[in-house]
């Protein structure tokens, strides 16, 4: 049912409509309202789950890995240092192979402090071997929750959906909010093979010496990349039931026959479509909205770029010395593949600086002066460095 | 596609407004969008939201850059330097004060009404908020939305009593602007 809401109190919504069994989390900037609306569900009766209020987000990640690993449907959010603090247990709940859902109210990394939106957060635990899917609005958020629990238990693997902080999670819009017996039919009981049985003991968790460490990793490895097949797969079918098209690893949208594109993640996507509509005279351009980051779409993403001359990876992330993060990934993507387009790679909207419709034009002209290669950041304001750093 | 900027000072409700300006735009079956321009808040620092309503699904996600209109909450923030940025060469505001709108006016090159919205929620609902009064006001001056649009959203937040009351400010509030006044500024804006 369409109805109007904060992106937050959407998400809380739709967590409940998925019956989690445990839920954990510790309050942090700009989570807090998905947490608040769904302790009052479980308060108010309408959400039947386990609340666990807990002191931390070292814990908020421990309990909820310890309920997964009892066999229970569990979930958590988190945004910047609460991320970090979960790290540790974030490559132990994707290392145990932990069907876990998380929401990721991306936010930027202290230091200097900005409770703002970037996505920092999630782009430093990349590597934790978690599924990361990116919303581009709220609707492809509240969607992509429920198919994140399909996918976690489907694959056993962990799932972090990745929602831009404030932009989408204070943003009040109309969202279509599915019914419960849709949820219902789409999301099987969970039912996990691998739990904590008194009646059939195992251990979870032991040290495991050379002989098999690689294999592990290896099998982790493998799992996360015949995961892309169940992101399409499960995207496709709930595509289906809601009546909602919407590409599982990255949208396409702008004329066939551009040869410029631009890739980016989240919420950026929507702004940057709304300004190729207003700024006409710029050459055509064909917009790759990223949804699944981990696994990495390679294949996909070289499919999508056929017949580009010019790609501009536009992230909201940086590792500094080396530059992009996304824009590095992109162009190993292309390293062996004759008339791959030029990657431009900008980062931009750091810590919560707006990005406005002007950023399309500004784009094209960083295309043409060559501002992009291999790196810039694109909305930097020089005078505002001290004279050392100019 | 009309774009709104509200002022006003943290706990005077300035999301809140923001929202149901939103969610009375949606029972009218428009589509749109509000959100903060969130910062460190506490309570009577100066804080601002924007409303975005369109008859198509809004996509874009920056700041509202170039308002047709503004909404202060609060008189003192008029006084604040860059309060009127952006706004639209034929903008207007809409302010809460008792102060005389066409001397507001010609300070802030810019139309103005004045409605003394705290006042008339102090006498009304018992307590100085202005949100209601002034959104009823915004509704009357623009036709943009019937006032019983924000009414059913005021339902979403409140019962009895309290919605009572607030159905009584949002008809005292409209009738104290004239109506339609800024009509042809909606048209301007959305054209």
């Amino acid at each position: 049912m369409l109805q109007a809401l904060e992106g937050s109190q959407a998400l809380a919504r739709t967590v409940a409509l998925c019956r989690p069994q445990v839920i954990a989390a510790y309050p942090i900037t700009p989570q807090t309202h998905i947490v608040e609306n769904l302790s009052r569900l479980v308060a108010d009766g309408t959400l039947d789950c386990e609340l666990v209020s807990v002191e931390s987000e070292f814990s908020a990640a421990s309990v909820a890995l310890g309920a997964v690993a009892a066999g229970s449907r569990a979930y958590t959010a988190s945004s910047s240092q609460g991320i970090l603090l979960m790290a540790e247990v974030l490559y132990n709940i994707a290392g145990l192979r932990m069907p876990l859902v998380l929401t990721c109210a991306n936010r930027a990394v202290s230091g200097p402090l900005s409770i703002w939106n970037d996505q920092q957060d999630s782009m430093a635990v990349r590597d934790a071997g978690w599924i990361q899917l990116y919303c581009a609005d709220n609707q492809e958020a509240v969607d992509t929750t429920i198919q994140a629990f399909r996918i976690a238990e489907q694959c056993e693997l962990p799932v972090m959906v990745c929602v831009d902080g404030f932009t989408l999670t204070h943003t009040l819009e109309v969202i279509d909010l599915p019914e419960q017996q849709q949820v219902d039919d789409f999301l099987p009981a969970f039912s996990f093979e691998r739990r904590l049985d008194p009646a059939n003991p195992i251990s979870i968790g032991t040290l495991v010496s050379p002989d098999y460490f690689t294999e592990a990793r290896q099998s982790h490895h493998q799992a996360l990349e015949n995961a892309l097949q169940t992101i399409v797969d499960v995207q496709q079918e709930w595509g289906q039931l809601a009546e909602r098209n919407c590409d599982a690893l990255l949208n396409t949208s702008g004329p066939a026959d551009a040869r410029i594109g631009i890739l980016t993640l989240g919420s950026i996507a929507g702004t940057l479509a709304a300004a190729m509509d207003r700024y006409t005279d710029n050459p055509a351009t064909r917009l790759l909205t990223l949804r699944t980051f981990r696994p990495f779409p390679a294949a996909a993403i070289r499919q999508a770029c056929q017949g580009l001359t010019d790609l501009v990876v536009l992230e909201r992330a940086l590792s500094p010395g080396s530059g992009g993060i996304v824009g590095a990934e992109v162009r190993a993507a292309f390293s062996e593949i004759q008339d791959a387009p030029r990657v431009h790679n900008f980062t931009v909207g750091l810590g919560g600086r707006d990005v406005p419709l002007e950023i399309y034009p500004h784009l094209h002209q960083a295309i043409r002066d060559g501002r992009g290669l291999p790196f810039a950041i694109l909305d930097l304001e020089p005078d505002k460095l001290p004279e050392a750093a100019c | 596609m009309i774009e709104i900027r509200i002022h006003g000072r943290g706990g005077q409700g300035n999301v809140v407004a923001a929202y149901l300006l939103a969610i009375a735009a949606f029972e009218e079956d428009r589509y749109a969008q509000a959100f903060p321009n969130f910062g460190a808040e506490r309570r009577g620092a100066p804080v601002t939201a924007f409303v975005r309503i369109a008859d198509r699904p809004i996509r874009r996600r920056c700041q509202v850059r170039e308002p047709a209109f503004l909404i202060i909450q609060d008189a003192s923030l008029l006084h604040v330097p860059g309060i009127t940025d952006g706004l639209q060469a034929n903008g207007s505001i809409l302010v809460n004060s008792s102060e005389d709108g066409d001397v507001l006016g010609a300070k802030l090159e810019h139309p103005v009404v004045a409605l003394p919205a705290s006042a008339l929620a102090q006498e009304i609902l018992g307590r100085p908020l202005p949100n209601t009064a002034l959104l009823s006001a915004f509704l009357a001056l623009t036709g943009l939305l019937p006032q019983s649009a924000l009414i059913q959203a005021l339902g979403q937040r409140f019962q009895g009593k309290v919605l009572e009351n607030n159905r009584q400010l949002v008809e005292q509030a409209a009738a104290q602007v004239t109506a339609g006044a800024w009509q042809e500024d909606i048209h301007a804006a959305s054209a």
